[in-house]
């Protein structure tokens, strides 16, 4: 390994990041340099940079390394989520063009803050560094917090940034503080060497703290109940295509940090001398189990009562992760690649349901009323069929592709003994089909108010609803690809070596 | 084609679905024309399930298997056994009479309409096709949405909330019983070491009683809500009730027999011990079922209402026989399934008739009907005799067989099934007496228009099949043979070597080979008796009819003489 400086193959390894951040920059001259007519280009440059992106991804998907000195691994598990968040961007970068419009927004650098949150979480995906996953993840925070309130004119965007920023920023204390401690027990900052420190010596009380400040923080980041408050004010108060992204991209970005720092780096912890749970010892999972629960509860009980659909959306995204965790709780190589398999069928099915709430933007309406859904299957009977597909999927009914997922992570649990879990799990699942379908019934059972102004498709929305409708039905009948690609990236997780040969 | 008749039965509707997607909204009667001719043809593809069974099979027939989802042991695995080739006719059957009844009916979002009736088609044909446990479930729940919106947007009352309380509790149930089915397949990789949902391989498991006990309580409240069974029926009466005509007729016909079918495909052989265990607090549900549903259908005042809760009634019969465990009583569950999708069907097509034509369904807005239609009346009559078990009417062969197959093992249960048969006899004909009889007061029932050739070609096939299996059910027990012997070798063995005194083995082969000789010319002149009248020749093959019945129920079970006897004496009784 080479001792000082960069190699060629840290270079070659870096591209896809590098790819993007060059993107991003381009943007930020674009948004000087053209007119404002000439405006719209700058999707183009998003979506041609993330594409790049994702080709040099799909070559690099066979590696299995570590590059710039141990920090950064290169493996299924990384690509895998790269590739999902390179995917949730370009959706957002197709479902923002319309609606920037609307909204009077730059596009210049509203898309260089969409590029460089993307970079922060492929940097979250690859880092088994403290360090590295906390600059990716500062990285992703700092942009959406901008993002949130971007819509400058508007109060409830303003809020919600403020709020955003300083729950944020409590949250990314918490986390910190943990590192910070990890780093004291262990004298390391490189995940590895955490797990071999911490393997041989005792875990103390002081460890302990450490690991709830990790699970607080992170929690934060997947909008887990009890640490889920700003959620549904930001998500509401956003711009839409942000409140996708940010519920997609975002939490994605925070579960692959989550399974690095714990499945690499803590994966023997387990708290002595406190007794145990269900015949286990204490550890990181029961922790994750409580807020598994709470998050599937209060999330889904309190989705039942909106009548505003982000907001109802940002409800059952807390519920969302509560299943996710599941996976995590379970802690078998079958529930991390449940997880990850989730993780992809909710991107298709969420981006597409906030996509069908932008498209409801128009000028003088909102659009994010349950109320205004109503008679939509009438006006536009193809984004009916859609939307009917997002809700079903969310919901967990066949054959879309949430059924699919949810069936893995009800089946992990099991495998995995925690089969009250799974019992919470399931009922839940069976509750939160009645606001979804409360959707569905304004899409396809209400008729449309009279007077309002119609529906206008673009073709960059087009492409995206008509993506994430296809991704939840295709992954609903024959996820076969989705299961076998989850199942080989779950098991790459820590398996990464230094590179060997010319790339050195 | 043959190799592929199950793919190829299975998505007939939905490709016609698609087709329908692609006729413009305005184009009503060419959406109707094209769902008819699609549902035709779904049942026509489906014949050759009935001409081409093979009665000396033991495994799965026209079986399909390609790769679904490898890496976790999920096939794409269809096969259908004498039971569920029977139910898969009477589904494309009765997929194209709900078709043809919503004719004049439905009259708004037409092209929804029928894209969801075809959309269910598929979902309910591929429950009944599946072998793999995981597809099965998947068709399992996708009959949930498109029902959801049958009563939701074309449904009457309070249409919204029966259609969210039939979600609801099915799928409560539904996801439960994935949990079990979970179990399951964790339990079969434990033992064998593969991961498989193949119900052939699950059924050959061993399965320790505690694991089976929670396995079978996972499964039954899935199962028991769909049946359903008496505490889980509330959403039944709502459902059935304020669902379009259509609706009612698929959701009585077919859906609740999709809980049954559960039972008998899963439940029973591959959780054997503890159905057993489970016998006395099923047959006691089931028993509170048959009279309980029978004593709210008396008090009902809504037409659709009783013959709702009559199905409440008659679903715990078909439990109680199934329970009974006993090659007879399952044969008679098994039989009175189709009896019930038969008879049911057409009575929610009966008050559909008579709604289209009056707009509401108080029994009380009725009476003398028969004057002003009488040949409705006489179909009513056929399939009100039907339902409440009339000899020489389906009816009666599979209640006969289940108070039989009852008796051998508790003979009090059997008592109290036939009170509530003499029940069912009671609200049917007093409905009938208040709605067809009595002075025909009323202007606006006295012009009600009779039957159109519509709506005799939907009741024919129906009123042909109850006669059919009244006076000659061979055919139809015959191909329920290899189900009940597979199922009571597993769950009831001990039934099977007082079969004919014969061991295990030769009984069946034995049994193939009477049949042969036997049946065959009966079935012959039986298969042409009906269509040159069906009338006459009722009385006089009616009597050996039923000895052959019987003796070729029971020879897998008793010695001939013993149900002999039996059976005359409760015949008077019961009634």
């Amino acid at each position: 390994m080479t001792a000082i400086g960069f190699s060629r193959g840290d270079l070659y390894y870096l591209l896809p990041e590098l790819i993007v951040c060059t993107g991003a920059l381009l943007l930020l001259l674009a948004d000087v340099a053209l007119s404002q007519q000439r405006q719209a280009r700058a999707a183009w440059v998003a979506i041609l940079s993330l594409g790049a992106a994702a080709t040099l991804l799909a070559v690099m998907s066979a590696s299995e390394t570590t590059i710039a000195r141990g920090t950064f691994a290169v493996d299924g598990f990384a690509i895998f989520f790269k590739l999902l968040f390179v995917m949730s961007a370009a959706v957002t970068v197709l479902l923002s063009h319309r609606y920037l419009t609307i909204e009077g927004g730059r596009p210049g650098e509203y898309y260089f803050l969409v590029l460089c949150a993307t970079a922060g979480m492929m940097i979250m995906a690859s880092g088994i560094d403290l360090i590295v996953l906390f600059i990716g993840l500062e990285t992703m925070a700092v942009c959406f917090y901008i993002l949130a309130g971007f819509l400058k004119p508007n109060r409830r965007s303003n809020e919600a940034a403020v709020k955003y920023f300083l729950l944020g920023a409590f949250s990314l204390a918490l986390l910190l503080y943990g590192m910070s401690l990890l780093y004291g027990l262990t004298g390391s900052t490189a995940l590895r060497a955490i797990a071999t420190a911490l393997a041989s010596g005792s875990s103390g009380r002081l460890l302990a703290v450490a690991v709830m400040l990790l699970v607080a923080g992170l929690g934060f980041k997947i909008a887990a109940a009890p640490f889920h408050m700003w959620a549904p004010d930001v998500y509401e108060g956003a711009p839409t295509p942000i409140t996708a992204f940010l519920s997609v991209g975002s939490k994605a970005a925070a579960f692959a940090m989550l399974l690095r720092i714990f499945f690499e780096g803590l994966p023997a912890f387990h708290l002595d001398g406190l007794g145990s749970v269900f015949g286990q010892p204490l550890g990181w999972a029961s922790f994750f189990y409580v807020l598994s629960v709470l998050s599937m509860t209060i999330g889904n009980l309190a989705a039942l009562t909106q009548t505003n659909v982000k907001r109802m959306l940002a409800y059952s995204s807390i519920a969302q992760a509560g299943y996710m965790l599941i996976g995590i709780v379970a802690g078998t190589p079958r529930g991390v690649s449940a997880a990850l398999l989730y993780l992809v069928v909710y991107a298709f099915m969420q981006l597409g349901a906030f996509g069908v709430i932008v498209l409801m933007r128009r000028e003088g309406v909102a659009g994010d009323e349950l109320r205004d859904l109503a008679g939509l299957s009438s006006r536009q009977p193809a984004i009916g069929i859609a939307m009917l597909l997002f809700m079903l999927s969310l919901g967990g009914i066949p054959p879309t592709a949430g059924f699919m997922g949810k069936v893995w992570l009800f089946a992990s649990a099991i495998e995995a003994g925690y089969f009250g879990l799974a019992v919470i799990a399931v009922l839940n699942s069976a509750l939160s089909l009645y606001y979804y379908v409360r959707v569905v019934v304004y899409v396809w059972v209400r008729r449309e108010e009279p007077g309002t102004p119609p529906i206008v498709l673009s073709r960059a929305m087009i492409v995206a609803l008509a993506f994430a409708a296809a991704g939840t039905l295709a992954l609903g009948v024959y996820p076969r690809i989705l299961f076998e690609l989850a199942q080989a990236s779950a098991a790459s997780l820590g398996r990464a070596e230094p590179m060997l040969g010319w790339l050195r | 084609m043959m190799a592929h008749l199950l793919t190829l039965i299975l998505f007939t509707p939905l490709a016609g679905a698609g087709l329908l997607l692609c006729v413009p909204r305005a184009q009503e009667q060419a959406i109707r024309w094209t769902a008819a001719i699609v549902a035709t043809l779904g049942f026509l593809l489906s014949l050759p399930l009935w001409f081409r069974y093979d009665f000396t099979a033991t495994g799965w027939q026209f079986a399909e298997r390609a790769e679904w989802i490898p890496s976790i042991g999920a096939w794409y695995y269809l096969g259908v056994d004498g039971y569920s080739a029977l139910l898969i006719l009477l589904t494309t059957l009765i997929g194209a009479i709900a078709v043809l009844c919503s004719w004049a009916g439905i009259t708004e979002r037409v092209k929804e309409y029928y894209v969801s009736l075809l959309i269910l088609q598929t979902g309910l044909l591929g429950a009944f096709m599946a072998v793999d446990f995981l597809l099965f479930f998947l068709f399992w729940e996708v009959m949930l949405v498109p029902m959801y919106f049958l009563i939701g947007i074309w449904g009457g009352g309070r249409r919204l909330y029966s259609a969210i309380k039939f979600f609801l509790y099915t799928l409560v149930g539904s996801v439960v019983m994935l949990l079990g089915i979970l179990a399951l397949y964790f339990h079969g990789h434990s033992v064998t070491g593969a991961y498989t949902f193949d119900v052939t391989e699950l059924q050959q498991l061993t399965i320790p009683f505690a694991l089976q006990k929670w396995i079978f309580l996972a499964l039954f409240f899935g199962f028991a809500i769909k049946v359903p069974m008496f505490p889980f029926h509330t959403w039944l009466p709502d459902a059935h009730t304020d669902a379009p005509t259509a609706g009612s007729v698929i959701l009585a016909a077919i859906m609740l027999k999709m809980g049954t079918y559960g039972f008998v495909r899963f439940s029973l052989p591959i959780l054997p011990d503890a159905s057993r265990y489970f016998v006395p607090l099923v047959a006691a549900l089931a028993i509170v079922g048959i009279v309980y549903g029978a004593l709210v259908a008396l008090a009902q005042t809504d037409w659709k209402r009783l013959v709702a809760y009559s199905s409440v009634s008659h679903m715990g019969m078909v439990m109680l026989g199934m329970f009974a465990l006993t090659p007879v009583g399952l044969t008679g569950g098994l039989l009175q399934q189709i009896n019930h999708g038969i008879s049911t069907g057409a009575l929610f097509l009966i008050v559909g008739i008579v709604y289209e034509r009056r707009h509401t369904r108080e029994i009380a807005e009725y009476g003398g009907l028969s004057k002003a239609m009488p040949v409705f009346a006489a179909v009513f009559l056929i399939m009100t005799l039907s339902s409440i078990g009339l000899p020489a009417l389906n009816g009666f062969i599979g209640e006969l067989l289940i108070l039989q197959g009852v008796y051998i093992v508790h003979p009090i249960w059997a008592g109290v099934g036939a009170v509530g048969i003499v029940l069912g006899a009671a609200y049917m004909l007093w409905l009938f007496q208040r709605t067809m009889f009595g002075t025909l007061d009323r202007p606006e029932n006295a012009s009600m228009a009779d039957l159109g050739a519509r709506e005799i070609v939907t009741f024919a096939p129906l009123i042909a099949l109850a006669v059919w299996i009244g006076i000659y059910p061979a055919p139809f027990i015959r191909r329920l043979e290899g189900t009940v012997t597979r199922v009571t070798a597993r769950v009831n063995p001990a039934a099977q070597p007082a079969v004919a005194g014969v061991p295990a083995a030769a009984g069946p082969a034995l049994n193939d080979t009477g049949a042969g000789t036997g049946f065959n010319p009966t079935l012959v002149t039986c298969d042409s008796a009906p269509a040159a009248g069906p009338k006459p020749s009722a009385t006089p093959s009616a009597p050996p009819d039923f000895v052959t019945i019987a003796s070729c129920a029971d020879s897998p079970s008793k010695p001939a003489p013993k149900p002999a006897p039996k059976a005359p004496p409760k015949k008077p009784g019961g009634r």
